[in-house]
């Protein structure tokens, strides 16, 4: 199996809304990418783009469309595609495009422009569920995390204003993030139980917001890699699992599909003790109760006991397992592909020492970053080291 | 390549132009059972990776990924889609096991276009929507004056286009799986009804159902596995520029590069005396000459008379789509580079039955992904 590290990231602000194109959006991410470890695109064998559903956009093909703008001309070019997983897979598709010696760098490209849906992107979402099913009940996805959600507090008994200090802990955060949306350095945890009912237990402060936004990284075989940068942070593993579709069938308070993608990526890592192993973690956190859920599902807290990193202080930054030291999506914003993205150059940032005033003391050497998506369904999850 | 894939399993469902019976969930689940017993692989126990190739649009729901696993045996699997054609899903397929992280792999690819009502408006979202959806005008102007222009720098003649579709669908009569197989006069093709001048509706693919899957493995897997395992020699993918303001119209330059990758991969210098059979894209007619020439089987131009002195007829010095084409079996969207592979596997296995090539052992397979893009891929296989 070929080493692959990556070698430079570059991510453009997120905001509620660009009034650059998804084109323009993703060719300024990729841009600041290339121009971190100093190449062009002439260097760049292949490309692989990111980006969630084309009803966002309202473009069919909408890979094909915003090719060009990723870096895809005249170049080997293919989007993948996971649902809210994305993000966290197009560096994994990067990674199997360089491991199997096929190209040597590569460029990896998230996108996603939500604000183009009127009158709300949340619409577009209607369309995810089953035809037959699900779709003529008009489910919208703050029901269905409600129903998740509230599964999750009453199995173990969890209270609101607990869960919330997930929410402060990351909006905090992202206040030292330059490209954030909604970082603020003064949220307490009145505001978050304050703030609007949506569908309950879920509120506003609960949730990430609709935003548009890209994310690039460059990948690069080991012999590159070598030649191009004296930090080059390694992907020392990757997973990634999709349950069945019938999410009815299932116990929503467990993400198991998580686990398996974890349990692939720690073992390609050579991980036993995740929690010992890993100084960093960037767990998906649309809601803040699913970054609980997901820590859970990484190995790096006891079924129900997740929240208690937050309760002891072990999440914050400067404590003994920092989670999203970046504001995770409920603080700098979750354009969707290009937020798990966000995640994977966030830990290519912090792993080099590079992550400025968001940087995490103590020379961390291993992150773990992880995605979520389809209908509750699947776990995108790498590993990453130097 | 060095690590060496191979197609070890081949299954499929339908094709047929319209199946009210059966949804697309049941189309994938029979064809993944064929294709499972060809491999003799079980699913649940032998299969690591899954590959699926699919387009929201095309299948009515946003992120489509959420319906694959079920039926496929794969739920709690490492599943993914690439929103590309059949062949990009082999490529990712190869990919996958050439990294390491997979020693069997399933590629899937289906089409239930009789689903679809409109969709020529669907096609019209996959427009520019700032530069050319404004204008509203039916996506299959970009072919007719990709035509226009083909014909125009190539000297080809309309004549020599429709006669592509003379032979393939002839060849169709002779597939059990063709769903558009018909004995044409190369005037009915041409006094047919215009769709985009000069092309003309007869020469257009018309579409048809079905579901496509494949197992791939990794060299020592196969060997175990089956007797004749069919080899990927070489695999290639390449886009060119998206906007119809910036891109060649009389050339494929993707489809030179894509052809330049996998031909480098394979170690093939010389397609036209190397190559046995080719099922190549044929979704207008003037694509299969277009596309011939970009694949360097002759120079630029020349591919209209060859096809007149009947150089790619089923029992000609290069048979072109022997199982008909896109123009004979029936375009599938997404699964036509699954589709032809499938013909590809049936020729090099000796399976094709009443269109059999008589001894091929390297088959050429090229894909596009339609109007309006300009994404294509390659691929060499052999016994």
């Amino acid at each position: 199996m070929r080493k692959v590290a990556v070698i430079g990231a570059g991510m453009t602000r997120f905001v509620r809304r660009a009034l650059e194109t998804p084109k323009e959006l993703s060719w300024e991410a990729a841009r600041m990418a290339l121009e971190s470890c100093e190449l062009t695109m002439d260097d760049i064998d292949a490309v692989c783009f990111g980006t969630a559903p084309d009803a966002f956009d309202g473009v069919h093909m909408n890979g094909e469309y915003a090719s060009d703008g990723a870096g895809g001309w005249r170049k080997p070019f293919m989007r993948s595609y996971v649902g809210g997983g994305t993000g966290v897979f197009v560096p994994i598709q990067g990674w199997y495009h360089v491991a199997s010696g096929m190209f040597d760098v590569v460029l990896v490209v998230a996108e996603e422009k939500m604000s183009s849906y009127y009158p709300h992107a949340q619409a577009a979402f209607l369309t995810i569920f089953d035809h037959t099913t699900e779709r003529p009940l008009g489910p919208n996805l703050l029901w269905i995390f409600a129903l998740e959600m509230n599964r999750y507090m009453s199995t173990y008994g969890l209270k609101k204003e607990d869960i919330a200090r997930v929410a402060v802990l990351h909006k905090r955060n992202a206040a030292a993030h330059p490209c954030a949306l909604l970082g603020d350095a003064n949220i307490t945890v009145e505001d978050v139980l304050n703030s609007e009912v949506l569908a309950w237990p879920v509120q506003r402060l609960d949730v990430s917001p609709v935003s548009d936004g890209a994310v690039a990284i460059v990948l690069a075989a080991e012999h590159v890699a070598k030649r191009l940068t004296d930090k080059p942070v390694w992907i020392e593993g990757v997973g990634w699992h999709l349950d069945t579709a019938y999410w009815t069938n299932r116990d929503l308070v467990y993400p198991r599909y998580v686990e398996y993608a974890a349990r692939m990526a720690y073992e390609m890592a050579g991980i036993k003790e995740p929690r010992k192993e890993i100084h960093i973690a960037e767990p998906y956190d649309p809601f803040d109760y699913k970054a609980l859920h997901h820590l859970e599902g990484l190995q790096l807290a006891p079924r129900g006991r997740a929240i208690e990193l937050y309760l002891d202080g072990t999440a914050e930054r400067d404590g003994d397992l920092p989670i999203c030291p970046s504001g995770g999506l409920l603080g700098v914003g979750n354009p969707i592909a290009a937020a798990g993205l966000m995640k994977i150059a966030e830990l290519f940032w912090q792993l080099r020492g590079e992550a400025g005033e968001r940087q995490v003391p103590g020379n961390p050497r291993r992150g773990v970053a992880q995605a979520w998506g389809d209908l509750m369904q699947v776990g995108t999850v790498v590993v990453m080291g130097r | 390549m060095s690590d060496r894939v191979a197609i070890v399993g081949v299954g499929w469902s339908g094709f047929r132009p319209k199946t009210p019976d059966l949804s697309y969930k049941e189309l994938m689940y029979e064809a993944a059972v064929r294709a499972y017993a060809d491999a003799g692989v079980d699913p649940r126990r032998d299969v690591d990776s899954f590959v699926t190739v699919a387009e929201d649009f095309i299948e009515g729901t946003s992120i489509f990924d959420e319906y694959v696993p079920d039926q496929l045996g794969a739920a709690l699997k490492p599943v993914h889609t690439i929103t590309g054609d059949g062949l990009h899903g082999l490529a990712t397929g190869v990919m996958l096991i050439r990294s390491g992280i997979a020693r069997v792999v399933v590629v899937e690819g289906h089409s239930k276009a009789s689903n679809l009502l409109t969709p020529d408006t669907i096609l019209a979202y996959a427009q520019d929507p700032v530069l050319n959806r404004p204008l509203r005008l039916n996506t299959h102007f970009v072919a007719g004056m990709e035509m226009h222009r083909y014909l125009y720098e190539s000297g080809t003649t309309r004549e020599q286009c429709a006669a592509v579709v003379v032979k393939n669908r002839r060849n169709a009569l002779r597939n059990p799986l063709a769903a558009y197989g018909a004995d044409l006069s190369l005037e009915e093709v041409l006094f047919g009804p215009p769709l985009a001048w000069p092309l003309g509706k007869r020469e257009t693919a018309a579409t048809t159902d079905g579901a496509i899957v494949m197992v791939l493995a990794a060299e020592e897997v196969a060997r175990a596995l089956r007797q004749d395992p069919i080899w990927i020699r070489g695999i290639g993918w390449c886009n060119d520029s998206p906007s119809l303001e910036s891109r060649e119209w009389g050339n494929l330059p993707y489809i030179q590069e894509a052809a330049q990758m996998a031909y480098q991969q394979a170690g093939l210098r010389d397609p036209w005396n190397e190559v046995d059979v080719a099922e190549i894209d044929d979704t207008y007619a003037y694509k299969e000459l277009q596309t011939l020439e970009a694949l360097g089987f002759c120079g630029y131009g020349e591919a209209g008379s060859l096809l007149e002195s009947g150089a790619f007829d089923l029992d000609g010095e290069l048979p072109v789509n022997p199982s008909g084409g896109s123009l004979g079996v029936g375009h599938m969207l997404d699964a036509t580079g699954l589709m032809r592979t499938l013909e590809a596997v049936f020729q090099l296995r000796g399976e094709a039955g009443a269109h059999q090539v008589e001894g091929a052992e390297v088959a050429l397979v090229q894909s596009w992904r339609g109007v309006p893009t300009t994404s294509g891929a390659v691929a060499i296989l052999s016994n």
